[in-house]
């Protein structure tokens, strides 16, 4: 095994072209712990760790570039107020030692539709830069997720940052899991109402072979909010607005039974998330001003 | 490979280091400090609590070659036997320390919340404490006797010359 640590963009870029077959290590979350355990032997390891670019966050035309590398403690304490849905998907991530080394980057790269990041990027319409020597590209969230941690970035390209917009209206987040802390999803849900655009972004996760948006769902509620001019009124919602809304979510996964929990459970469980959340996001819509 | 990173202080330099192993693995094994504990190897229990730049982290998931030229701190840096750490002195008073084998995480743990804690102005609530800890597991399950060091050594940081002997 070889250990590649650059210690400049280029350089990460020029070692993934010529070691394809190299493992990009940030905090090492996921990857140690295949290696602990014999499952990963890489031909090298490529630590990201030393790149610069990586660690740091910035705002380019109203959209905040969150590099890859940053990891989940800071997106909470530096973005809480820019990016809230994602930052409440990273409060409930691991504990704090994981959280002082896990990264967003990371979280993508590993793909695994149990990723905590995951419902909160796809409610929000981020999209994912990823870089090879090639050049740079941009993948909209929806595109990114490809299969059981598997996503559409190619062997010699790496993760630079995921661009965000910060929201117009409340994002929230919900997460099943055995206990507050140190839990792999049972299932997970990330809500985003976005009134600039009358519109509304969702993602499941942990119930689906991919992190998946539900795109009847957030159609429905557009359309209701809409036609009942809720969007100007900011009137009460309707039961059945919410508990439909619920159903549409729960209709649009694709859960397993596994150890954490069975497909039944997954399925009730994102009905109850999707309607709770969108309760708690139009309550802070309705009490919020006008902007 | 070669690996040149400061531990406790103390500049340390160890060779014939393999590629994938974890930083847990060269302080245990290679640097002959056993402190830190190695049991799950996948960031689950926090026994292998160590500061990474002065950040918690679970050593088991830090690949061995990201410590270079980084400053380590593990837990045999907290005190010595003959003037232990507040926070050691704690978790003996308070009766926190059973078997042991997540005590030194906890150690770690509780150092950096009570120092942030007191440096932001406030001792830990209690809240706090069980967010701060949840990533450290102790299957004696001595959860209530924990907290109580906690409180107890950050009362005592906060007015060291009413605590015990430093």
């Amino acid at each position: 095994m070889r250990f590649l640590q650059p210690t400049t963009w280029a350089e990460a870029l020029e070692a993934k072209t010529v070691h394809p077959d190299a493992v990009a290590i940030a905090g090492g979350t996921d990857v140690m712990v295949a290696v602990n355990f014999g499952r990963l032997r890489p031909a090298a390891l490529l630590d990201l760790t030393r790149v610069g670019e990586l660690q740091e966050w910035g705002t380019e035309d109203g959209v905040v570039r969150l590099g890859a590398g940053v990891p989940y403690a800071r997106v909470i304490t530096e973005l809480g107020d820019r990016l809230p849905g994602l930052a409440m998907a990273s409060r409930t991530i691991g504990s704090p030692q994981i959280r002082n080394r896990g990264t967003v980057g990371g979280n993508l790269a590993t793909a695994s539709p149990a990723g905590d990041a995951h419902p909160a990027l796809l409610a929000a319409d981020a999209e994912v830069e990823v870089a090879s020597v090639r050049g740079t590209r941009t993948i909209p969230i929806s595109d990114f997720y490809r299969g059981v941690k598997r996503s559409a970035l190619a062997a010699d390209e790496l993760i630079a940052a995921v661009r965000i917009r910060p929201p117009s209206g409340p994002q929230q987040y919900s997460k099943i899991g055995t206990r507050n802390a140190m839990v792999i999803a049972v299932a997970a849900f990330g809500l985003a109402l976005h009134p600039d655009r009358r519109a509304v972004g969702t993602g499941i996760g942990s119930a689906a072979p991919t992190p998946r948006r539900a795109t009847a769902a957030e159609d429905f509620l557009a359309g209701e909010l809409a036609s009942a001019g809720l969007w100007e009124s900011r009137a009460e919602l309707p039961a059945t607005t919410a508990a439909r809304f619920g159903e549409l979510v729960a209709s649009a996964a694709a859960p397993i039974d596994d150890v954490r929990g069975t497909a039944a459970y997954r399925v009730h469980a994102l009905s109850v998330m999707a309607r709770r959340t969108l309760g708690w996001a139009w309550t802070e819509y309705r009490t919020s001003k006008e902007v | 490979m070669r690996l040149t990173c400061t531990v406790n202080g103390s500049a340390q330099q160890v060779d014939d280091v393999w590629e994938g192993e974890s930083l847990l693995y060269v302080l245990r094994e290679r640097m002959g400090l056993p402190g830190s504990k190695n049991a799950c190897e996948q960031g689950e229990c926090g026994s292998c609590t160590v500061y990474l730049d002065g950040v918690p982290v679970c050593s088991c998931l830090v690949a061995a070659g990201q410590a270079e030229g980084r400053a380590i701190g593990t837990v045999e840096g907290m005190g010595s036997e003959e003037t232990l750490h507040p926070v050691q002195q704690a978790f003996l008073d308070a009766g926190a320390v059973q078997c042991g084998f997540c005590t030194p995480g906890l150690l770690v743990a509780t150092d950096d919340l009570v120092t942030r804690s007191l440096a932001a102005g406030a001792p830990p609530a209690d809240a706090e404490i069980r967010e701060a800890l949840a990533g450290n597991l102790c299957r004696c399950t001595g959860y209530e006797k924990i907290l109580d060091a906690v409180k107890l050594a950050a009362q005592r940081m906060a007015a060291p010359t009413t605590g015990a002997p430093r």
